[in-house]
Order: structure tokens, then C-alpha cells, then sequence
């Protein structure tokens, strides 16, 4: 069983109709501009949380609104209002047009078709947020009972269960009209950990969500696992010594370490950036950036994601985008701004925060293809380094290419053994160098468990990563001893 | 909306809460007009604007053992909405779970006559900002930072933002407030270029009024001077140095710590300075002041979000523990009182933040410190989010300028440093006087003694 489709919801509830939006946009087209788009939102997010054994508090939020988008060359004036009716897109239109200087012919934009993809990357029965907050508050009720069940040291627990339903919708002056249904759920659980002694106490993070049924976060066999990893972090951690500074070999885990891959290749290889050629990337098509043997692909379209869309947020339908082949640089992340000024083709990685903001080029799940090295063997070949598994956090400035992002659960490598655990560090990277150091690829591809975000202009929007096992040569890793 | 019309619509929402069978209630409204406009070269990159409006209430439910809540937020105002988001609360405040420290504040509240207006968070002229204006602030800034020398080639854009707010709070105890601010700022984020190596670098002024904004041109000037001196930026090898901080880095520190000295993370002992209280935690050069009624200031307001006078509070002094940052549900944690402390947005449920916080100056600029100190880094840009403040250990890439006998000897980048915050607290030995505000937090140049920085 699905829901109902997602285009005639705005028209039911608002009373904005397809002809009324198309003359809506005809407004736009009274100066010389390119293109103009009005994007719909309406969006319900509900959250409980756990602390001291309790849930304490509820939320339940409820956003609404639509934005007025019009491109004349690269320039682009937008205005959005939480009034959905057609007098409140009238003047947001007469504001947003203002950066088209010149008058034109005046223009009839093109009836809506119905466009998309076609396809539902994330059919639920019913939205997350109609599941009974009861049960939610249950989950993680149990949740902590489990926990501090697992392991006498746990000292505290904090869990939460986010629910989000949005719809959206597209509505271009080239005739684009594309809806979309986007669940989104997400459990977090956070373990206090303290050493009997008292003198120690560390934190351990596990989270797991995507596009699917809230009801698969309430399964045992799903969150047991997540909770266990939690509290097996915190505890690790409290016996962790410090780690070692300065340039070394560095083994990275599968799945979220692919965070890698965001940081250092990702962000540089978004259309708006090489457009304006401020990225370490820019006019480096066909260049060799990484090692033979490393495929990096963005992939918008894997089932139930929470990087996956049907449509971008531009209504262009998500696709599969090689950004690195065998090593060479094949592609850019592209919206439609960028792809017109730099007559490409748009990848369906247009993406937004919420009504309230812009579009701009954006990853949606982006990893690293297996090779074949046998992922223990990777770690034996190491005769001094650090093996890392996972990670928090981090950031890259494109225009010099450094990036960083932050282990929080690390070993040290000796003679091709692992040791002690180490306290988390940063570890610090040039984007345009780093993957042509890469010496070794497991055959051990994994995806992340669906807890991404990603930050870009000050708007989040969520993201996936995948990686198998690499071996990186000579990474900088900044811990405390020398 | 009107004033009157905001202020109607939080009465009503309490009204409705109180009739679904909530046993307390508080509301807040927050209205916004907004506009940005980014320049980039000659050229108008984006120009937006827009007006928002989002109301939040939070119903309470008393139980045997204390009080359930729940919070929600809509953007839709209708007498309709309202009243059905007012049954939505108080059915969800029932599913949760009954808290003996939950509650509005016992009294105490602000005097709910005073609207900010004497603490200079608007200024009148400034009413109706024109978005021509504005588009002119971030093109001369633009050209100022190309004009600056010619390897500044390209930019990222300069942007110029203006917004006021309007914000009305209620509660079911009798407060019902209310205030005007705004804030303009202007960001200016130039490339130098040359050798094929590219550095992007930022400059910015914030404030209350239009007029106490930098002169844009001075504003694109400091940034394009910024991004040349990054040019040619090498690695260090490994080593153990005096690490210096300037005004746009070292109020992240500050920031860290305010996180450490929120009463919630003090409950949950989720800071490394829990059990701290009174004691020297940092260097006695150390004076950390949380004050929410500096005139002008980013983060001053009339009342806290909870309907308390805004006040302020001295957190560290001569390097001693003397107050945690509180709003009523803390404290009672802690069995202390609020500390007016309380951040609030429409959306979300009270929590603690900083207001206008920031280390009190020192009498050395950052030029005597730098002569001061015979080997060492100077940091003037942080990347990345490493920093466990259970532990306090700290590790961030960094970028910067090397010190090398008093004097600046080159730029360095790709590196790290790493320590632990409280003992960088401890180790700080200089604090300059140059503090300037560019945003709530903020911090003169410092000096920590020592840490460990990772290169090649």
C-alpha cells in the first residue's frame, strides 16, 4: 500500500491551481529573464527525547511555505513568504523579478506538465509523523533500559527519535511540474560512559534513519545493534590513550569514514564553485586527481536512502553521476543555474534547506567503489599507523583544497597489528592529492547507517557516504604526541 | 502582523492551552523581514527577501510527580491553526513523561513595560533599509577588495544582509512581552591568486544600526589582506609551540566554553568542568563575562526567553569558576537560580546559550604579543569540529601565519593543533586588547602557552 500521489496535494489544500501557478509565473516573464520557478513546501517534524531514563518533552513542528525564484544570466532574485495563496506568490514575484532589469516582449510560461521521475525511491504506507508519539516514547524507554542492562559503567543515556514528512513541489516556466513525498525518520542514541573509579567518563554516539517506515527504527533487531555499538564506543573510549601527531599511513573503516570522500572531493567538484572557478577542482576535467582503481560515484537514486530524492528541489529527477573514474575526474554536481552557465547537462543535485533558502549544487549519497584487497590484509600490511572507523564531523575549505574531519573511534597500527584504542583526533588533508595516495582498496564497499548532514551557505540538508577499506599514504593526523 | 495582532495571537494560543487542559503555558512569536544580496565582480549574484512569522507553545501537564510537556511550532496564524496546535500540545505533553524540575519560572519576570528600546537594538532611521542600498554596500566592498592588488582576481562574493524582528512572549504566570531588533551586516570573501595556488580568506562588520557597520571598502581591504598573506602557505613539521589566536578564532574557544558552562550539559555531566564550581579552571588573565543588556550588543534583549529580565554575569573571574549559565530548568537541577540565560526560538523548547559573551581585553595588541613570542604559530582560520567537551581534548585543522623570532615569517596551512581546553585555559599568558564583535561571542587575541601542532 502507498499514499496518495503527491502533485494534487498543494492544489487541495491551498487552492493553488496549475493554470493559476503558470500565470503566476507569466509575471516573471514580463522582464528579460531565463527562467523563474515557484517552489512549494509543506513540512511536519516531530521529535521525542530521552535523558535520565525519561522522555521529558515532545515537539511537534509544522512549516509551510512557498519561495519565488527568477534567473536572468547568473544573477538570481528570489523571494519566499510562509503565505501559500496566489496574491502572496503575485508580490513575491513582483520582488523577486526586480533583478531582471529589462523589460521584455512579455512571455507566457509553459503550461505545467506533469514531469518527476516517475518512480517512488521511498513508498511508506503512512507518513512517520502519524505514527502515535506512544510508541515512539516506548522505543526509547526501552532504549534505555537496554543500554545500562549492556554494561555497568553506562552512566547516562540520551536517545531521540526524529520524524519528518515533507512535500514538495515544482512548478518551472519551462513547464516543469514536479511533486515529491519525502519521509525521513532517525533514532540517535548517546552513552555516558564512566570508569568505576570515577576519574573518566567518555561518550559514545550511534544513529541510524533513512527514507523508510518509521516502523523498521522500532524493531529490536534494528535498534539492539545501534545501542550496542554506542555503549561498546563510550566504554572503549575510556581506555583510550593519546594519539600520536604528525604525518603517517592511515587505514580507514568501511561506511561512514567515507565522510572522506565528501570532504575532499565532493564539495570541490560542485557546479557553482567550478563555474566560478574558486574550487581546487576548477578546470580539472580529465585529469588524473586520484590513484588507478578509484571510482567515486554521487548517487541520488539508491532505495530508501537518506541522501536519495525522486526529484531535486528543482524537480530535475536525481541520477547516478561518476565524479572520479579509475582515478581520472569525469563530472561536476550540478543545479540548473550552473549547468545553463556552464552549458552542461543539470545532475539532479540542486538541492535546498526548505523554502526559506536558494538552491545550490549539493551531494546526495556519495562513495567509493570496492576494489578487491582483502579488508584484514589491508591492516597487516601496515607496519606503523592508525586505523580509524569512525568518525564525527568535517569541513573543507575548497578554494585551497584542506580538508579535515575528526575520528572518534581510532587504534593505533604496530607491525601490521591493531592496538590500543586512541582519543579522537582530526586529521587534516589537501582534496586534489589525497586519493592519489591511496595504496590499497577493499572489496568491502559499505554504505553509511543514514545520519548525515551536510552544511553548506548555512543550509543542512541530508546526505549519505560510503567507503570501502583504504589504505592512505602520509595523511597528517593531529593528535598530541609526538 | 501588527504589534497588536502578534500579541493577540499569543494570548490566544495560551488561552486555547489553558482550555485543552494545560496546567501552564507559555507562547512565542517571532516575525522577520528580511533581505540578502551577494555582489560578486561587477555583477549581482543573488538577491533575496522575504517575511516569516512562526509561533511556538509549550503546554504543561501536571502530574502526580511534576509536570509533562510538550513544545510545537506553526507558521500558519489562522484562529483555526492556532487552536488546533493548542489541542496537538497538550495531547502531546500528555504522552511524555512527568518531570519534578519542569515549570515556568516561580516569578521574578521582567517588567513587561520594557521593550528594549533603551538597550539599542533598533535604530529608528534605519526602518526601511533600501535593497539598492544594500547591493551598493557589497559592491563597494567588492571592488575595494580587487582594487587592493592585482592577484585578487576572483572572489566568492561580497554579501550584504539587513533583517528586523519582532519577538512577543507570553506565559499562563501573567508576563506577556515584547521587542524590536535588527542586525545588518556586511561579508566579504575575496581569492588571491598566483603561482596556480589559490587562498580565499573573509572580513566582515556586524551591528544593530547601518551606521556603526566598517565602511565597506574597509571591510574589502581587510579581507583581501587577508587572503594575500595566505599565498605560498607550507606545511611545519611536527612540534610543541606557543599557539597565538586572533579576534576571528579565538572566540571559537570562548564559544567552547560557554558550551562546557551551560547548566544542562553540568546536570547531565557532559563537561569536563562539572564539580568545578569555585575553582581555578583557567589562567588568572582570564575574565569571561555573559551580559545580556550591552548596549548594541548582538545578543542583547530586554528578557530571556522565559520572560526573565536579561542580566549580567560574570563566569570567570581571575581565572575562577564563579557562575554556570542557567535558564529556570537547570537551575532547579542544580538546585541554584536562573542566571536570565535562557534562549528560546519559536521552534524549539528553552535551552541555555550565551548572550553578548566575551573575554574582557588585556593592554598588549596582537603585534606585541607577536613580538613577544620567539617561535610559534599564530592561527587565523579553524576548520572541522573536533572538540569533546566530556573530556575537553581538542584537535582542529588550523591555518595561519608562522612566528619565527618576534617577527611573522610565512603562512602555513594543512596543519593541526591539539590539546585539552582546560588545560589551554590554564596555559593562556597573554590576551591582547584588540576585542571586536562579530557576532555574540567574542574574543581579543590570546596567547596558549603551548600546544601540539601536527604538519609534515
Amino acid at each position: 500500500m502507498t499514499r496518495p500521489p503527491a502533485d494534487g496535494f498543494f492544489r487541495e489544500r491551498f487552492g493553488v491551481d496549475e493554470t493559476g501557478l503558470a500565470r503566476v509565473l507569466d509575471g516573471a516573464l514580463e522582464r528579460k529573464v531565463d527562467y523563474a520557478d515557484l517552489y512549494f513546501e509543506y513540512a511536519t517534524q516531530d521529535a521525542v527525547a530521552l535523558e535520565e531514563g525519561i522522555v521529558k518533552s515532545g515537539d511537534r513542528h509544522v512549516d509551510q511555505g512557498v519561495g519565488v525564484r527568477v534567473q536572468a544570466d547568473a544573477r538570481q532574485g528570489y523571494a519566499h513568504t510562509d503565505e501559500i495563496s496566489l496574491e502572496s506568490l503575485r508580490l513575491a514575484t513582483a520582488t523577486a523579478r526586480a533583478i531582471a532589469a529589462q523589460t521584455s516582449q512579455g512571455g507566457r510560461a509553459a503550461l505545467p506538465r506533469r514531469g518527476g521521475s516517475g518512480r517512488d525511491l521511498y513508498p511508506v504506507a503512512g507518513a512517520p509523523t502519524d505514527v502515535p508519539v506512544a510508541r515512539k516514547v516506548d522505543l526509547l524507554e526501552r532504549i534505555d533500559v537496554y543500554a545500562r542492562r549492556r554494561d555497568p559503567r553506562v552512566a547516562q543515556v540520551m536517545a531521540s527519535c526524529v520524524s519528518e514528512d515533507r512535500h514538495v513541489l515544482v512548478v518551472g516556466s519551462d513547464g516543469t511540474f514536479a511533486a515529491d513525498l519525502r519521509p525521513l525518520v532517525r533514532l540517535n542514541v548517546q552513552v555516558v560512559a564512566q570508569s568505576p573509579d570515577g576519574s573518566r567518563r567518555e561518550i559514545g554516539y550511534q544513529g541510524m534513519g533513512g527514507r523508510y517506515e518509521l516502523e523498521r527504527l522500532l524493531a529490536p533487531e534494528a535498534w539492539q545493534p545501534l545501542v550496542d555499538e554506542a555503549v561498546r564506543i563510550a566504554t572503549l573510549n575510556l581506555d583510550a590513550r593519546p594519539c600520536p601527531a604528525g604525518s603517517m599511513t592511515v587505514v580507514l573503516g568501511p561506511g561512514w569514514p567515507g565522510i572522506l570522500l565528501h570532504e575532499a572531493i565532493g564539495h570541490g567538484l560542485e557546479g557553482d564553485f567550478n563555474r566560478k572557478g574558486t574550487s581546487a577542482f576548477s578546470g580539472r576535467l580529465g585529469e588524473r586527481v586520484a590513484a588507478p582503481g578509484v571510482t567515486v560515484i554521487d548517487d541520488g537514486t539508491l532505495p530508501a536512502r537518506r541522501g536519495s530524492l525522486n526529484v531535486d528541489d528543482e524537480g530535475t529527477p536525481t541520477r547516478r553521476t561518476v565524479l572520479i573514474e579509475n582515478g581520472v575526474l569525469r563530472g561536476y554536481l550540478q543545479d540548473r543555474l550552473n549547468a545553463r552557465l556552464m552549458g552542461m547537462a543539470p545532475t539532479g543535485n540542486g538541492r535546498r534547506e526548505s523554502y526559506a533558502h536558494l538552491p545550490l549544487p549539493r551531494m546526495t549519497n556519495t562513495f567509493m567503489l570496492a576494489g578487491s584487497d582483502d579488508p584484514q590484509e589491508i591492516v597487516r600490511s601496515v607496519d606503523r599507523g592508525i586505523y580509524a572507523v569512525s568518525f564525527g564531523g568535517g569541513q573543507v575549505d575548497i578554494t585551497s583544497g584542506k580538508f579535515v574531519f575528526s575520528a572518534n573511534e581510532a587504534y593505533r597500527i604496530e607491525g601490521g597489528r591493531l592496538g590500543a584504542p586512541l582519543k579522537g583526533a582530526t586529521l587534516i588533508g589537501n582534496g586534489p592529492d589525497v586519493l592519489q595516495r591511496v595504496t590499497r582498496i577493499g572489496g568491502d564497499l559499505a554504505l553509511d547507517h543514514g545520519v548525515g548532514t551536510c552544511g553548506k551557505d548555512g543550509q543542512s540538508v541530508p546526505v549519505g557516504v560510503g567507503l570501502p577499506t583504504l589504505r592512505i599514504e602520509e595523511l597528517t593526523v593531529g593528535g598530541t604526541e609526538g | 502582523m501588527s504589534a497588536d495582532r502578534e500579541r493577540d495571537a499569543v494570548r490566544r494560543a495560551l488561552e486555547r492551552a489553558r482550555a485543552a487542559g494545560a496546567d501552564a503555558a507559555d507562547a512565542l512569536l517571532a516575525e522577520s523581514d528580511s533581505l540578502e544580496a551577494r555582489v560578486r565582480g561587477d555583477e549581482i549574484d543573488f538577491v533575496v527577501q522575504a517575511r516569516e512569522h512562526t509561533l511556538g507553545l509549550r503546554a504543561l501537564v501536571r502530574g502526580r510527580a511534576g509536570m509533562r510537556s510538550a513544545v510545537t511550532s506553526t507558521n500558519d496564524l489562522s484562529d483555526a491553526a492556532v487552536d488546533r496546535l493548542a489541542g496537538e500540545t497538550v495531547a502531546l505533553a500528555r504522552a511524555t513523561a512527568e518531570d519534578p524540575a519542569a515549570g515556568l519560572p516561580e516569578g521574578g519576570f521582567a517588567p513587561p513595560d520594557d521593550d528594549g528600546r533603551a538597550l539599542g537594538l533598533a535604530a529608528p532611521e534605519d526602518r526601511h533599509v533600501s535593497v539598492e542600498a544594500r547591493i551598493e554596500d557589497a559592491r563597494a566592498a567588492e571592488a575595494a577588495a580587487r582594487a587592493v592588488d592585482p592577484r585578487i582576481a576572483n572572489s566568492e562574493g561580497s554579501q550584504a544582509a539587513s533583517e528586523r524582528r519582532r519577538v512577543v512572549y507570553g506565559n499562563s504566570a501573567g508576563f506577556l512581552g515584547s521587542y524590536e531588533s535588527a542586525s545588518h551586516s556586511l561579508f566579504c570573501e575575496p581569492l588571491a591568486r598566483e603561482n596556480g595556488a589559490m587562498q580565499r580568506d573573509y572580513w566582515m562588520t556586524v551591528a544593530r544600526r547601518l551606521d556603526a557597520l566598517e565602511p565597506p571598502a574597509e571591510v574589502g581591504r581587510r579581507a583581501a589582506s587577508r587572503a594575500l598573506r595566505r599565498l605560498g602557505a607550507r606545511r611545519v613539521p611536527t612540534c610543541e609551540v606557543p599557539v597565538l589566536f586572533d579576534p576571528l578564532t579565538a572566540p571559537s574557544l570562548l564559544s567552547q566554553l560557554a558550551g562546557c558552562l551551560s547548566g544542562y550539559a553540568v546536570y547531565r555531566k557532559t563537561t569536563f568542568l562539572a564539580g568545578q564550581m569555585g575553582e581555578a579552571i583557567a589562567s588568572p588573565l582570564l575574565q569571561v563575562i555573559d551580559d545580556g543588556r550591552r548596549p548594541g550588543g548582538l545578543g542583547t534583549r530586554p528578557f530571556d526567553g522565559e520572560g526573565l529580565p536579561t542580566r549580567r554575569n560574570v563566569l570567570v573571574e581571575r581565572g575562577r569558576l564563579v557562575s554556570w549559565l542557567l535558564d529556570s530548568y537547570s537551575a532547579r537541577k542544580l538546585g541554584l537560580a536562573s542566571t536570565g540565560s535562557a534562549a528560546r526560538s519559536a521552534g524549539s523548547a528553552p535551552g541555555v546559550a550565551p548572550s553578548n559573551l566575551w573575554l574582557e581585553p588585556g593592554e598588549k595588541s596582537l603585534e606585541a604579543i607577536i613580538a613577544d613570542t620567539p617561535r610559534g604559530l599564530l592561527v587565523t582560520e579553524l576548520i572541522g569540529m573536533g572538540f569533546n567537551p566530556v573530556t575537553g581534548d581538542y584537535s582542529r585543522g588550523a591555518a595561519g601565519l608562522w612566528i619565527e623570532g618576534g617577527e611573522i615569517a610565512y603562512p602555513v596551512e594543512e596543519i593541526t593543533i591539539a590539546g585539552n581546553l582546560g588545560r589551554m585555559l590554564r596555559d593562556v599568558d597573554a590576551v591582547g586588547s584588540d576585542l571586536i564583535w562579530l557576532s555574540r561571542v567574542a574574543s581579543p587575541s590570546l596567547r596558549i602557552a603551548s600546544m601540539t601542532v601536527a604538519g609534515s
